[in-house]
């Protein structure tokens, strides 16, 4: 037995309360994956929360101020800044379906994003030449696993980049193609806020 | 204390049982099992019901007012649960049915205030009880307190007394009507500190010192344990505390330093190794600065600083 | 070459577990062996191991969940004959080493992958069809959230057998779960298993929010939806925003373990009380994912079971959403005893005893759901009633821990042992089978036996009362948990009382094997032909039973809560519908396959065979590409065939 219903087509019912029926495909994957970047930052709070707890316990090694070079963590923060903006410009093309364009703006994001990881990873070797390794102390471990996770995200999402400018070129800007370019600008965007709280939490607060 | 009535029993015996009364989904026989099990408990004479402190009577005494509290409550929801089930059955051709009924602010109102009642009650038991029963609170007596300091091993007690100068392991003799002031940490995992007859329990965590003030009101040997789970050799972390009068301890201690070993660096290294169901013992001298360097972590390696930092003082209140 | 891995690893001269492995080997080749001889295995694939339909993934989760039960029941009636046994100078037949495995894995099962499956697996079965839509927004995601799940439980099966179980209780505290004292792979395999799991929960999480706000028939407001997809909901939320802190946890034990890293060591400045906290801040917001969704069915089944509408919906969505909110506000309550201030265990205190005020609305509103009702009592509602008696006691208790002095002499004893199985026992457990009761039907298309099913619920009732209240007095009297042997010779008759209780609840789950058995023996006879054989409120019963497989062949418009009652009074339009082509999600062998690697990466990880990891990690990477890069997920039915198919289905059992 199945309901009958007066016809197929919804009829306008009570829209503004949730009652408009099911969302198009193209809400409902962006909200989901909005829903796993919230996840994601929660998994970060975690992180943040043991650096915060951490960050004194130096075990008579160096420490934050000791280490931190603002010059350097000025300049990565800028790439990744601009590489998100430069991301949007990319996404707005898409949209657009100006797809040069979109390719050249996903090539700057690409170069920014990767001379973000180049500075930080320098910054670690530099570190760990120096004795100052995540296995020296308790604040040590958390500085580098909270940078190192957001790094380890950067890192994905320049791949993921690179694996959407290949669909691009290989399938133009469909609408799924839309939709999976949609969900790595939620990322990378994200990304960003995420460094913020990196930048003041740990670099910031750190080097005074 | 010891009049062997079944205090708490009684107390869930009496509302409880209306639910037997041939409504009864819950059925008799479990409630006298369930009567036995509390009789039981409360004449064996050992436990958290058996206080033998201040602190224990008073925590006992939150533990029955709490539960009475909650009671009144509780008891008339399962009752009303049964008899409502029961009632409303659909072969009852006597019950009045109201089926199209899914909301009546009257009964809104009183539904959400019961339990916020009890609650904003209890609440203020809580924070009370929460701020009289602090462990780290010290007890007022009229004697000087007893400084003890405790460290858990793998897997057995050691117990300081840092102004009689000796220790014992797996004993934990005290005089009656004296504040004892402990100082708690571990040399290897978390542990818990617990004898349930004077009160509270007390975590023990190495690199850190916590803090618990106990006292005994009467003579008597109660058992204490370990509470938090710390290895293969766990279920034999027992000791027992020996409440003495204050002629007894001095007797004790003048006898302890009589006999045994010292417990100097190298006896503490070799009481530190691992071993289980260890006998009671006790050390005629100790080191004086033993439960420092236990506590920093310095006991077993003396040349080595402890690798906590300059940022972080020797020794550690944990918490707050 | 193969890290650690070395033959030493399996217990050829402990008869114990090899004896078990043995057995569980034997029952799963025969039962592969009788799958091969049927020629079952096309069936086997196509319909179940790459469906990504969310029915039969619930069932599946189910599945994993009764079969994992009974391997964490074993390890409870092992420990509870330890207890009984191992008395005075009595040493038991456990030694510590293996007895502090068993209830080590004994939690991880229960709580991981019995407790979590049961209530995922019912959440992905109903909510979709309460919400009056074809899937789950992710259904793909679905298959690999259910198969990533499944990896941990195969992992945790094969540290029975290959190495070792942790041996630190389920939670795994430092300084014990560390290197230095744990420096086998025990705690690696809890770790990494539970990453697994616990990345496949996170996206059924996802998922399910998604749908629950995304995804409903036209017309179905936020209060117009069936309060079992709000529990769902919350529940839901839940996982999206715990899950994560675990993951951040198990991590920072993972690097301290594997990288020297000093997260929670005892040198070099590390804090084990940061663990306890992110555990607990992750922990406690877990049991309000697991009893959430065993609200939410009791809530459905008092009402259709009462004949009435749930008293005050309202309250009951406000409670839900509370519960939600304040389940992360009272983390501090599972370790009073770790030194806090005063003002700071008092706060956490409150905030536990605040939290049981939206849970006592909710007991009072099914008490007057009840009232004036007309009701039958079916096995689901006899789960019911359990309940409110039993998880009342259980919350009492659990108010009575919240206050800090009382849990000062009570913290860790078997009492709180006794408590959380009060509440779990009596409140997640009952639900989950007052669930499966109800909507097996649905589900398979034939009831439940009812007389097997009553003789399950009243073992599993008074089985749980004898198994726990000796313990609730045990813990008065002094006796903490986790020990391998019991000093004092007193505690024996209530031991042997626990024991005979395990016994009973253990007869309990045989007369659901058997009620099983026999409904299945006698289905013809028990056939649901209207697809409503509860005279239900909610949108599922107005499909046939089982659905098909794209749920409704038309979206429903719904007016009103409990839409299908009020359209079952309304009377409903014989006439058919005009039916258009609809979209189905194809089947996906992504979720085994990355599953199958996860299980390999996962396996490799603990003995840090490196190259094998390095593949499994590889290999689950492409698999995401390969899928990421497809297309055609999906394949029309066009609307002739549409109409076929239902004019063939309901010419069943059609009322004249």
């Amino acid at each position: 037995m199945t309901i009958a219903t007066v016809d197929a087509v919804p009829v306008e019912v009570v829209r503004g309360r949730g009652g408009g029926g099911p969302a198009p495909t193209r809400t409902v994957v962006a909200y989901g994956f909005w829903i796993f970047i919230l996840s994601d930052i929660t998994m970060f709070s975690g992180l943040f929360a043991a650096y915060a707890v951490l960050s004194d316990r130096t075990a008579g090694g160096p420490t934050g101020s000791d280490l931190f070079n603002l010059r350097n963590v000025f300049i990565e923060t800028m790439c990744l800044l601009v590489s998100s903006y430069t991301a949007g410009l990319g996404a707005l093309s898409a949209e657009r379906r100006q797809r040069e364009r979109f390719l050249v703006f996903a090539a700057f994001t690409f170069v920014l994003g990767a001379a973000f990881l180049y500075i930080e990873i320098s910054e670690f070797a530099g570190m760990v030449g120096k004795g100052a390794g995540p296995s020296r102390s308790a604040f040590l471990s958390a500085f580098f696993t909270l940078v190192g996770m957001h790094g380890a995200h950067v890192t994905s999402g320049l791949l993921w980049l690179v694996y959407m400018v290949a669909q691009v070129v290989a399938k133009g800007l469909r609408p799924h193609v839309l939709r999976r370019l949609l969900c790595f600008s939620l990322f990378w965007h994200a990304l960003d806020i995420i460094w913020v709280g990196v930048i003041t939490l740990v670099y910031l607060m750190g080097a005074r | 204390m010891h009049d062997g009535r079944c205090a708490i029993a009684g107390a869930q015996h009496g509302p409880a049982s209306n639910a037997h009364g041939g409504r009864g989904r819950l059925g008799g026989a479990r409630w006298l099992v369930v009567g036995a099990a509390m009789s039981v408990a409360s004449c064996q004479q050992t436990g958290v019901l058996e206080p033998e402190g201040p602190v224990a009577s008073a925590e006992r005494l939150l533990l029955i007012n709490a539960t009475a509290i909650m009671l009144v409550v509780v008891v008339p929801v399962i009752v009303a649960t049964l008899a409502f089930a029961w009632w409303y059955r659909s072969s009852n051709a006597r019950a009045r049915r109201s089926e199209e009924v899914a909301y009546e602010g009257r009964i809104d109102f009183v539904v959400w205030s019961i339990p916020a009642l009890v609650v904003i009650l209890l609440g203020g038991v809580c924070w009370i009880g929460a701020h009289q029963l602090d462990p780290r609170a010290p007890i007022l007596a009229g004697t000087k307190p007893l400084d003890v300091d405790v460290a858990s091993l793998d897997w057995k007690w050691l117990f300081i007394y840092p102004a009689q100068g000796v220790a014992a392991v797996n004993q934990l003799v005290v005089p009656v009507g004296t504040p004892v002031r402990f100082r708690l940490t571990s040399a290897t995992v978390m542990n818990s500190f617990f004898v349930p007859q004077l009160g509270s329990q007390i975590y023990t965590m190495p690199g850190m010192t916590t803090h618990l003030n106990l006292l005994a009101d009467k003579p008597g040997e109660y058992p204490g344990l370990s509470a938090n789970f710390s290895g293969d050799g766990f279920a034999d972390m027992r000791f027992t505390v020996h409440a003495v009068s204050a002629g007894d301890f001095a007797g004790w201690v003048a006898q302890v330093r009589g006999s045994g070993s010292a417990l100097d660096i190298p006896g503490y290294a070799a009481l530190a190794k691992s071993s289980q169901a260890v006998p009671p013992t006790t050390y005629r001298s100790v080191d004086p600065q033993l439960f420092e360097r236990i506590v920093d972590q310095t006991a077993l390696s003396p040349g080595k600083a402890r690798a906590g930092g300059a940022s972080s003082p020797p020794v550690r209140r944990a918490g707050g | 070459m193969l890290g650690k891995l070395t033959w030493a690893a399996i217990p050829f001269y402990q008869p114990l577990p090899l004896y078990a492995m043995g057995v569980v080997g034997i029952v799963i080749l025969a039962a592969l062996g009788v799958v091969t001889v049927k020629g079952g295995w096309p069936y086997l694939w196509r319909e179940w191991l790459t469906s990504v339909d969310h029915k039969r993934i619930g069932v599946m989760y189910l599945i994993l969940a009764l079969i994992m039960l009974l391997r964490g029941f074993s390890d409870a009636i092992m420990m509870r004959s330890q207890q009984a046994i191992a008395i005075g100078g009595a040493q038991g037949y456990l030694p510590p080493d293996h007895y502090d495995q068993i209830f080590s894995s004994h939690g991880t099962i229960m709580i991981f992958f019995v407790a979590m499956p049961f209530v995922i697996g019912l959440m992905n079965f109903v909510v979709p069809l309460q919400l009056g839509v074809r899937d789950v927004a992710f259904p793909v995601l679905n298959s690999v959230s259910f198969w990533l799940t499944a990896s941990g439980a195969l992992l945790i099966n094969v540290s029975l057998v290959v190495g070792s179980f942790a041996r630190t209780g389920w939670m795994g505290y430092p300084p014990l779960s560390e290197l230095a004292y744990s420096p086998d792979v025990g705690v690696d395999y809890y770790l990494w298993l539970l990453q697994i799991s616990g990345i496949g929960t996170l996206f059924a999480g996802i998922n399910m929010v998604t749908t629950i706000l995304k995804l409903r028939a036209p017309g179905m407001t936020y209060m117009r939806m069936p309060i079992f997809c709000w529990s769902a909901l919350t529940s839901s939320i839940l996982i999206v925003v715990a899950f994560p802190i675990l993951t951040a946890t198990f991590a920072m034990l993972l690097l301290d373990r594997y990288v020297g890293m000093h997260f929670f060591t005892n040198d070099a400045g590390g804090n084990m009380m940061m663990y306890v906290n992110l555990f607990w801040a992750w922990g406690h917001p877990e049991v309000y994912i697991l009893i959430l969704p065993a609200f939410g069915v009791f809530s459905e089944v008092i009402a259709t079971f009462s004949g009435k509408p749930l008293f005050s919906y309202r309250s009951m969505v406000l409670a839900l959403l509370a519960i939600c909110v304040l389940s992360f506000t009272v983390w501090l309550h599972h370790f009073f005893t770790m030194g806090a201030s005063a003002d700071v265990n008092a706060f956490f205190g409150i905030m536990s005893m605040i939290i049981g005020v939206p849970t006592g609305v909710k007991v009072f509103n099914w008490l007057f759901t009840l009232f004036g009702g007309r009701v039958v009592f079916r096995t689901p509602v006899l789960f019911s009633i359990g309940f409110m008696v039993t998880f009342v006691l259980g919350g009492m208790t659990g108010v009575l821990l919240a206050v800090p002095p009382v849990d000062f002499v009570l913290h860790n004893s078997v009492f709180l042992v006794a408590h959380f199985h009060n509440v779990i026992i009596g409140g997640v457990i009952f639900g989950a089978l007052a669930g499966y009761n109800y909507w097996f039907p649905k589900a398979f298309g034939f009831t439940l036996d009812e007389k097997w099913g009553k003789a399950s619920f009243w073992c599993w009732l008074v089985g749980f009362y004898l198994a726990f209240t000796p313990l609730y007095a045990l813990g008065l009297m002094g006796m903490t948990r986790r020990l391998q042997h019991i000093a004092d010779p007193n505690w024996r008759p209530l031991l042997l009382v626990a024991e005979a209780g395990a016994v009973i609840v253990f007869l309990g789950i045989l007369c659901q094997l058997m009620q099983f058995y026999v409904s299945f023996r006698t289905r013809e006879s028990r056939r649901d032909l209207t697809g409503d054989p509860w005279n239900g409120r909610t949108l599922e019963w107005s499909t046939s039973s089982p659905p098909p497989a794209y749920n409704f062949a038309v979206l429903p418009r719904v007016e009103t809560i409990d839409a299908f009652w009020q359209m079952k009074r309304r009377g409903l339009a014989r006439a058919e519908p005009v039916y258009e082509a609809i979209e189905v999600p194809r089947n996906s062998p992504i979720g085994i396959v990355i599953a199958f690697f996860a299980v390999m990466s996962g396996f490799a990880l603990i003995w840090q065979i490196w190259w094998m990891a390095i593949i499994g990690l590889l290999a689950i990477a492409v698999t995401v590409m390969v899928f990421g890069w497809s297309e055609n997920r999906e394949r029309e039915i066009p609307a002739n065939e549409m109409a076929r198919m239902e004019r063939a289905r309901l010419s069943f059992g059609r009322p004249a």
